[in-house]
């Protein structure tokens, strides 16, 4: 579903828009400076799982809303991955009309609150804004807005649910209720489609509730959003895996006629290196499960988790930086990054680095783990690293880092969290031979429609991408339910 | 959803629970597990599914109380429901016609070796099935192993059952005294350790099915990780059941007791909050 042009145009020539554009000359808006959002003090936050970022006031929101120039060619658009039309939700900001700034953002997605949180908006939105490509100017923090209109609907308590056009008694199955599956449930739902989203944990909400820590994404939003779409009329059932309980074959007889598989990236890789099997040495996924899903370091909660002292964290993307965050806030002395090239390439949020840096947390960059060392009792207590050194650019783009000889040493620790990837979940595919995969095992799309090889099964997100971000597999749910839609009422009309 | 409709207890701490789960009843084979939750704050659990009826729609769960959460199971009452209860999960027993099928279980372990020598039995091998435990009253399900194997033999380390000693001797007893093309044990990983270190004393490819700390049950987390002919595998998505002849089960009994320590504070903890 591509947003055209003329609608654009057509939506920035009403009478509001005009209005508040002739509020202020240009050169008055590129004048302000950017605003910034407030954070909990460093010391003051790894004590708990207080969110880091504070929000914008609804002086800072409207002031920051004045810089956007409301540009006749909106190129922000073109980076956001569900086209969100921001200088119309930004304007309605501008205007002091909040909520109805919030209904733009539904529009197109299923995740407002989510996305203003966790999106890596200086590579997409804020990217492509015309302060940051033509005026070498910091960006409008569209980032920032989204998030202070999302939480002011929260806030006020008058949530809007997006119109729902009339049911057309087709029923179709979400596999998995991440991002991409959330996005999807809530486009057919607007379209009128019974949806049921399956889910094989106990908790809806997949990577966002399992994943993503408490300090970065409080649960507590994405339930909303999950509430917003359940009053759209969407159907949810955890505890049930596609493929096991029940398998595909089984759901069209009991009346659906669409899918969209959305089941993720689960299986964490490990590096293969001597000693990685030892008592302490876990995956982020696990150790992340743990802390967010299982609510393990509570005392309440029956799950148990190693509250390391000296733990490090193996790789340097987001999820690194999510578990060795966690890691501190769980009382670690020592937290630690051991990353094998050096800052300028490390795939993280530059706000998570800078975050995890306030935080006391040390980088071992151009360092690589070759060994574990255990006590008698299975329990690891070193790692041996080697330093690294970059060489010439692999097929990443990046400088490929080369081992230094001789450059050995030994690191003291209790905990070590393995973030160096992930891969697909076999669990859909293995229970569906006839469904084409890669041999990375990620599931085989057409580009545009995201249709797989079983032509009534469409899939996107980690699953198709092998290991990307929330904003993209939220493209692809949208994107997919597009295809969906035409290709049902397409065989509905022939 | 997940209500219990029966519960029996084999001994003092093993308790048999048949829950109503109809979708799980229809589609698990022998082999599989499910991961049970207890409480909106309990922990994920795996257990072996010993039996199924499809047409009540119910499955039977075998729970020995070692834990707190294992615990929380047993002192669910008919009628009460199990919080989350999801599978069938792992990679279903391939059975086949091989001949003669040495089945060996030990302690709670005998459940879920259940529903395998059944079918087994009705893929028409012979079957030997010894069950081994400390004393007579853990010896479970003797009964029904019974109707599905040619011979059960009973082995109790005091002798108040059957014959004394270890379930090794057992098999070896068998394995002198017949060919015996294929084994299967399911217990204690040291159980199953020494187990497998006997029918390779007789090359006998033998099955075993492990059961290790789990959190999600289906790839995500990696807590179930062990090595098997050197490389690491996941219990359960590549498992449960693996060539006992590869597993690295030394590096298995260390990775349970990972939690150990956590796990005994915890469970008296809950004792004492029990006996107030």
């Amino acid at each position: 579903m591509t947003v055209t042009k003329e609608f654009l145009k057509e939506e920035r020539e009403q009478a509001w828009r005009v209005d508040i554009r002739k509020l202020l000359k240009n050169k008055e808006r590129t004048g302000f400076t950017r605003v910034h959002m407030g954070e909990v003090d460093p010391m003051e936050r790894i004590q708990s799982n207080i969110e880091v970022n504070t929000g914008l006031t609804e002086d800072e929101a409207v002031n920051e809303a004045r810089r956007c120039l409301d540009c006749p060619d909106p190129t922000c658009i073109s980076g956001c991955p569900v086209e969100i039309n921001i200088p119309k939700f930004i304007k309605r900001i501008e205007q002091g009309e909040f909520l109805q700034a919030a209904q733009v953002l539904k529009e197109t997605s299923a995740l407002p609150a989510v996305c203003g949180r966790v999106c890596p908006q200086e590579k997409q939105c804020e990217a492509k804004c015309f302060y940051q490509v033509k005026m070498k100017k910091d960006p409008v923090a569209i980032g920032h807005l989204e998030r202070f209109a999302a939480d002011y609907e929260r806030e006020s308590g008058q949530i809007s649910i997006p119109e729902v056009a009339t049911a057309n008694g087709i029923k179709v199955a979400v596999i998995g209720s991440g991002p991409a599956g959330l996005t999807f449930a809530g486009d057919m739902a607007k379209q009128g489609y019974d949806v049921t989203v399956f889910e094989a944990l106990h908790e809806i909400g997949g990577v966002l509730k399992y994943g993503i820590p408490e300090f970065r994404l409080p649960n507590s939003i994405v339930d909303v959003e999950i509430n917003s779409l359940k009053k759209m009329g969407v159907k949810f059932e955890n505890n049930f895996i596609v493929g096991r309980t029940a398998t595909i074959e089984d759901l069209k007889e009991e009346g659906f006629e669409g899918f969209f598989t959305g089941s993720g990236a689960g299986l964490p890789r490990f590096m293969n290196i001597p000693g990685e099997n030892y008592i302490g040495i876990l995956s982020s996924n696990e150790y992340l499960t743990r802390v967010n899903l299982m609510d393990a370091a509570n005392p309440e909660t029956d799950t148990p988790i190693i509250s390391g002292k000296n733990v490090a964290v193996i790789g340097g993307g987001n999820t690194a930086m999510d578990s060795v965050r966690t890691a501190k806030r769980l009382g670690a002395n020592r937290a630690m990054i051991i990353y094998r090239r050096s800052m300028e390439e490390m795939p993280a949020r530059v706000e998570e680095i800078k975050h995890a840096e306030e935080e006391g947390i040390e980088f071992l960059t151009l360092t690589n783990p070759v060994e574990y060392f255990a006590d008698e009792t299975g329990r690891v207590n070193k790692v041996r690293v080697q330093k690294m050194e970059l060489g010439e650019p692999d097929a990443s783009g990046r400088r490929r880092p080369v081992a230094i000889e001789g450059s050995e040493y030994d690191i003291e620790v209790d905990t070590v969290v393995v973030s160096v990837g992930v891969s697909p979940n076999p669990l859909i595919p293995s229970s569906l031979p006839q469904l084409e995969t890669t041999r990375w095992g990620t599931i085989v799309v057409d580009e545009e429609k995201l249709q797989t090889s079983i032509p009534e099964m469409f899939a996107g997100g980690d699953i198709v991408r092998g290991g990307a971000t929330v904003i993209l597999a939220m493209g692809d749910g949208r994107n997919a339910a597009a295809a969906m839609h035409k290709y049902l009422q397409d065989k509905l009309n022939a | 959803m997940n209500r219990i409709i029966e519960k029996e207890f084999f001994s003092e701490n093993v308790v048999r629970l048949e829950i109503e789960a109809p979708r799980i009843a229809k589609a698990r084979r022998a082999g599989h597990f499910v991961i049970v939750k207890v409480g909106e704050t309990g922990e994920r659990i795996p257990l072996t599914i010993a039996a199924a009826d499809p047409e009540r729609g119910t499955i039977t769960l075998v729970i020995q109380r070692v834990g707190v959460s294992s615990r929380r199971i047993t002192e669910l009452e008919v009628g009460d429901e199990l919080t989350d209860l999801v599978g069938p999960l792992g990679e279903a027993t391939h059975i086949e016609n091989v001949g003669t099928v040495l089945a060996c279980g030990g302690g709670v372990g005998v459940a879920p070796l259940l529903p395998i020598v059944e079918a087994l039995k009705k893929a028409g091998n012979r079957v030997i099935t010894i069950l081994a435990a400390r004393t007579k009253d853990l010896i479970i399900l003797e009964e029904q192993m019974a109707k599905y194997s040619d011979e059960v033999i009973i082995m109790t380390d005091d002798g108040s059952h059957g014959k004394k000693g270890l379930i090794t001797d057992g098999m070896k007893e068998v394995m002198e005294r017949e060919q015996v093309d294929e084994a299967v044990v399911i217990g204690p990983a040291i159980m199953m350790k020494f187990a497998a270190l006997t029918t390779k004393e007789y090359n006998v490819p033998t099955v075993a099915s492990l059961n290790t700390i789990m959190v999600d049950g289906t790839g995500m987390c990696g807590a179930c990780r062990i090595t098997v002919g050197g490389k690491t595998k996941f219990v359960c998505v590549d498992g449960p059941e693996f060539d006992a002849h590869q597993v690295d089960f030394d590096e298995m009994l260390l990775r349970l007791n990972g939690y150990k320590e956590i796990e005994k504070g915890a469970e008296q903890e809950y004792l004492k909050s029990k006996d107030k």
